[in-house]
């Protein structure tokens, strides 16, 4: 069986060894989760002045929403362009790169394996907050939480190719990572993560779902809290920006490898 | 067979002037210029040969190991290495390499080697038993044990290095990349890399391209070496050839009975050293006979000794030198 070309067990290899290097990090990784937290700042000072429902949102509504931004953030954050960086000027990437597996399902493995290692966190945070905020919650139905992993993964797959595509010019630029700035700007504000995408006005939001953006934690979000949601065309936005991108990167890394000096190797 | 045509490459670099007016220079007309690193070189390698690359810093030597096993592409020129354009990177020609670059790992930090072994025989589709016994086999080789299943961030430089040449072997390439493979490692550690490249060239047949400072490495594993200066081949033949055209003399080591005044040696050499009883003369090798038995004859002598100049000496002047005679 092979899934992108990979073998289950080479899949397999990657994923458990990954793991294993995330769990002598878990004290970082729980910081990490506990910084994620930003969704829970947003949701105290929306719910504190009552705007609200000025987006056509309960207090609960929102808490649920808040929640759920977190958890998609929490499984769909990424940042190869920094460990691409990285291991792009101290010369690792040099080894890597005449291995016959491309360089970058090494890093799919370690984002997987991180999210597996965030999992039990974000659980407990999950807890926590339901602990502080009981109005608020709920068991969201098996097909809701299908469809709400299978966007959250999609999301993922955006975000990872979009950093990826900013990672390729690491082979031009040296210094990619100040670049990311340029991704996640919009990404804070267009993404949902600060203020459901309900709260912006029509041609703000008219230009923002033409972005990959909203299908990154809005759509997610939306359909973990059970919020109303265009399910087939967020779906369908998710798929075609995941088909943009994929020849995307693939033609910036083909381009960007030729370039490629081998510098600290 | 590994064929190198007329091989350059040129790095583009951004010159920059010191100072503020400098920096403001540099950020709104940066001017760039092609350096060339490797210019116009040809050789061809035989399969199972063990060809060391000589060059001071900067020479080009890395740059050219790069090309060749398809890490960096050529400005212009072309590589063959076993058929395959190394800069294609073929799942089929990736199998028959592998490039070891000292002190740079592959191994992940915090975990066993084995971990790190056992990622590189799934990358190369090896089944469980073979990648058993190849890493049984090589670590034998390799005296490696216990050091396996230890955390790399608690291996000793030596025991790293020979966890990361372990790593690279296991897919029992053709054709090895070695830069400065012994760097930093010491004496002990360097002669057990020696010999384990050495035993795995005769076991194998394989191809091994070297790159070090260390002249013991060269000597003890490669019988022809290429010498490179200011990215141009100046020298591509055995190293006995290159160290009789190197140094056409040889050293003669006196010990004398008692001490006696430099003028007095004079006539049979040049004078490398002369301290109380112990006197070294460079003698040209076409009078190296009549040198020994007229210094026999004239001076009451403990002990003589012939022998080259150290090679490290002469492939030092050779660097600075960029030619051979």
């Amino acid at each position: 069986m092979r899934i992108f070309g990979l073998s289950f067990k080479l899949i397999k290899t990657l994923l458990t060894t990954q793991y294993a290097y995330m769990l002598e990090y878990r004290i970082e990784i729980a910081l990490w989760a506990l910084s994620g937290v930003l969704p829970f700042i947003m949701f105290s000072l929306w719910s504190q002045n009552d705007v609200g429902n000025s987006f056509g949102l309960t207090d609960i509504g929102l808490a649920r929403y808040f929640l759920s931004a977190f958890l998609v953030r929490q499984f769909s954050v990424v940042w190869v362009v920094f460990s691409f960086e990285e291991d792009s000027l101290s010369g690792r990437l040099s080894p890597y790169l005449l291995q016959p597996l491309h360089p970058l399902f090494r890093y799919v493995a370690s984002h997987l394996a991180e999210q597996a290692t965030r999992l039990p966190f974000a659980i407990a945070i999950a807890i926590t907050f339901f602990i502080l905020n009981p109005s608020s919650f709920w068991l969201p139905s098996l097909p809701q939480l299908f469809l709400a992993y299978l966007s959250t993964h999609f999301a993922f797959t955006i975000a990872f190719l979009l950093q990826s595509l900013v990672a390729a010019l690491c082979f031009w630029t040296e210094k990619s990572s100040a670049l990311e700035r340029l991704i996640f700007v919009p990404y804070l504000f267009l993404s949902g993560l600060l203020v459901p995408l309900s709260a912006f006005p029509s041609n703000v939001l008219k230009f923002a779902i033409l972005t990959p953006f909203p299908y990154l934690i809005n759509f997610p979000a939306k359909i973990l809290s059970g919020m109303p949601v265009d399910i087939f065309n967020g779906f369908l936005a998710q798929i075609l920006w995941i088909s943009i991108l994929i020849p995307s990167v693939n033609i910036l890394w083909k381009l960007g490898v030729k370039r490629y000096t081998a510098m600290g190797a | 067979m590994i064929v190198v045509d007329q091989l350059s490459k040129y790095y583009r670099v951004a010159n920059k002037q010191p100072g503020f007016k400098g920096t403001l220079k540099h950020f709104f007309d940066r001017k760039t210029y092609d350096v060339p690193a490797v210019t116009d070189i040809s050789f061809k390698i035989s399969p199972g040969e063990v060809v060391g690359f000589l060059g001071a810093n900067g020479a080009g030597k890395t740059t050219l190991l790069k090309m060749m096993c398809g890490l960096i592409h050529p400005s212009t020129g072309l590589v063959d290495v076993g058929g395959f354009s190394p800069q294609r990177r073929q799942t089929a020609f990736l199998k028959e390499i592998t490039l070891v670059m000292g002190q740079k790992q592959q191994l992940i930090w915090d975990l066993p080697p084995m971990d790190s072994l056992y990622v590189n025989a799934a990358v190369y589709g090896l089944s469980d038993h073979e990648a058993k016994v190849r890493i049984n086999e090589l670590a034998e080789m390799l005296e490696l044990g216990e050091e396996l299943t230890r955390p790399v961030r608690k291996l000793s430089l030596g025991q790293r290095m020979k966890s990361e040449i372990l790593a690279s072997l296991l897919h029992k390439p053709s054709v090895l990349f070695l830069d400065e493979p012994t760097l930093g490692l010491d004496v002990n550690a360097q002669a057990r890399v020696r010999s384990f490249l050495s035993e795995y060239n005769k076991r194998t047949g394989a191809t091994i391209l070297l790159t070090s400072h260390y002249m013991a490495d060269i000597t003890a594993l490669c019988p022809r070496v290429i010498c490179i200066h200011k990215g141009k081949l100046f020298y591509d033949g055995d190293l006995d050839s290159l160290a009789n055209s190197l140094s056409p003399s040889r050293e003669v080591k006196v010990e004398l009975k008692k001490p006696c005044a430099s003028e007095q040696f004079e006539k049979y050499g040049e004078i490398q050293d002369l301290n109380d009883r112990f006197v070294c003369l460079l003698v040209s090798r076409d009078k190296l006979t009549a040198v020994v038995s007229n210094l026999l004859t004239d001076f009451d002598i403990i002990d003589l000794e012939i022998s080259d100049p150290p090679i490290d000496q002469l492939i030092g002047e050779l660097f600075i030198k960029g030619e051979v005679n």
